[in-house]
């Protein structure tokens, strides 16, 4: 017999996946600040831990711990084994090619300077022009200011609208035949604005350019693949992923990373070296030079296998369902501006909020043990494209609940009693 | 200490709304630039110091409430001071943000609605902006004050 109820997700109350037991997996969600329960809002600057995560690491340390790619020992082998496998879970995640293309990183920034700094000094000379859009953290700016600057090429920005989309045809009309590379994000971190990646991928390719996405947030709320998006280059940060800080990871096209320079000298980059002449090792190895972040890689490894089996579809949806509530909420509080209001938004939402600074803001709700970031979230072009010295920003993660973001809004209005 | 209104107080909220001595004085003959790098929070001193004495200041700028109101109660205290007691000041103010001030402290007079900073070591930067702007300007040599 089949029974007609509504499923609570369509009365857009609850995932499509078992909430509390989710929050159980993360062990700071259950804690307390200033006595009152964590409300964890700031997603977007870093993400908190399942279990899993906790489990790998100390696994790795408390089990098979050894420096690795360079013993004949067991340990030495199970923890290159464990980091190659790590290597493998991101080439999946990212649906790359090839795991030798899968460059282990600290995070989206090392990754954004290796490409310029390798890639980028022997594609960028005099006149060139490097292409970024104007909501792009300084992460993805300043290593192409200092590109530029060092190689007397320009770097130029595509404008956004006032819904904080960048206009493409601004866009297009920036890409020259002397544009040698794009480096866009595919989610803002201030705006929350997704960027139709694969659409300026093939007008930046139409113009012989190389495109460099930036996946900071993208790789926490929208499924990754490389080789649909036809870009280049694409980086993400473990710790935005639910992983350890400090890793991260960095796909290049297999022939560009071939052929690129070594960004760092040192031990595990080379085939032979004496002291006239040195040969290098092939990517992924001639980029990692030194000893890794072994357990990171191992942890970011379980970070992405705990998302895969929750399900990267149920993740969207629910933090849609979070988004759109909190948009809601917010947009009904008087004195409230929403900064960024793309249709095409994963869960992040500034906002202002008239006659209250961000900061007194997020302290008025740490207050309330509620997490946000209050500031320019390292996009000064972005606060000055809206006129705005900074914002608050909440960010949402599939551990929250519909519950969390109405205390966020009864927050903003206690805020707004004690400033009168 | 967990009452937010020990923080927010009325003074520092009035202060937020209507800041005093906001502005550029038409004798200013020194200038400082004082920048938050971390949360924006921009402020600009000006003084007019005549004979190792504070005769006139000022301030403009956009920041926070803490920031805001820190400015402008500064401008009340030092008004009139010289240059030495200017510095003093700064030094008691500092101690009871970061420390809190001991027993026998100097008297801060109206600076004391910042004592409830120190519970919160992320804006003891805010409370401190004006008053480190303040010590750049005073550091400098008197000249005009250009105002653009």
């Amino acid at each position: 017999m089949v029974t007609a109820t509504v499923p609570a997700r369509e009365a857009g109350l609850a995932p499509g996946f078992d909430l509390e037991r989710v929050r159980a997996d993360f062990p700071i969600l259950s804690g307390e600040i200033r006595g009152r329960p964590l409300v964890y809002l700031d997603n977007a600057a870093s993400t908190q831990k399942p279990r899993a995560v906790l489990a790998a690491i100390e696994g790795c340390y408390g089990e098979y711990y050894a420096n690795v790619e360079r013993g004949v020992h067991s340990l030495s082998q199970r923890s290159t084994a464990a980091r190659e496998a790590a290597r493998e879970t991101v080439r999946c995640f990212m649906n790359a090619p090839s795991s030798e293309e899968i460059v282990f990183v600290r995070g989206v920034t090392e990754a954004i300077n290796l490409v310029a700094q390798t890639f980028g000094r022997r594609r960028v000379g005099p006149g060139d022009e490097v292409l970024v859009t104007g909501l792009e953290h300084h992460s993805n700016i300043v290593p192409w200011l200092m590109l530029c600057e060092e190689r007397g090429a320009t770097l130029k920005a595509a404008p956004l609208d006032d819904r904080g989309e960048v206009r493409l045809d601004e866009f297009e009309r920036l890409l020259t035949t002397r544009t040698r590379i794009v480096a866009v994000a595919h989610v803002s971190n201030s705006l929350g604005t997704v960027n139709p990646v694969k659409v300026m991928t093939a007008m930046a390719h139409r113009h012989g350019a190389a495109v460099l996405v930036d996946g900071a947030q993208g790789a926490p709320h929208l499924p990754i693949d490389v080789q649909a998006l036809g870009c280049d280059f694409y980086a993400f940060s473990g710790h935005k992923v639910y992983g350890p800080s400090g890793i991260g990871a960095l796909w290049g096209r297999g022939e560009l990373l071939a052929e690129m320079p070594p960004w760092q000298g040192g031990g595990g980059m080379i085939r032979t070296v004496s002291f006239s002449e040195v040969t290098y090792a092939p990517p992924p190895h001639r980029f990692e030079a030194g000893t890794p972040f072994i357990e990171g890689a191992i942890g970011l490894g379980a970070a992405l296998d705990y998302v895969t089996a929750l399900g990267l579809p149920a993740i969207r949806a629910w933090e849609d369902e979070l988004l759109a509530l909190a948009t809601e909420r917010l947009a009904g509080i008087p004195g409230v501006r929403l900064v960024g209001t793309a249709p095409e938004k994963a869960a992040v939402l500034s906002f202002t909020l008239e006659g209250v600074h961000p900061h007194d803001l997020g302290t008025i709700l740490d207050h309330e043990g509620i997490a946000i970031r209050a500031g320019h979230h390292c996009a000064q072009p972005v606060m000055e494209r809206f006129g705005v010295p900074a914002t608050a920003r909440a960010s949402f993660a599939f551990y929250n609940t519909a519950a969390e973001v109405e205390a966020l809004a009864a927050g903003i209005l206690r805020a707004k009693e004690i400033f009168g | 200490m967990s009452d937010l209104r020990d923080l927010y107080q009325e003074v520092i909220l009035d202060h937020t709304r209507k800041p005093r001595n906001f502005g550029v004085p038409a004798a200013a003959n020194r200038r400082a630039e004082g920048h938050n790098p971390l949360c924006g929070d921009r402020v600009t001193v000006f003084l007019e110091v005549a004979d190792g004495r504070i005769r006139d200041i000022a301030f403009q700028g956009a920041g926070c409430a803490i920031s805001t109101a820190s400015a402008s109660l500064m401008t009340e205290a030092l008004k009139g001071l010289s240059v030495g007691e200017a510095r003093d000041l700064f030094r008691g103010f500092h101690e009871m943000v970061t420390k809190g001030a001991p027993e026998g402290a100097q008297d801060l007079g109206k600076l004391a609605v910042f004592t409830g900073v120190r519970e919160y070591p992320m804006r003891v930067k805010c409370a401190t902006l004006a008053w480190h702007t303040l010590q750049a300007a005073l550091d400098q040599q008197d000249r005009p004050v250009a105002t653009e």
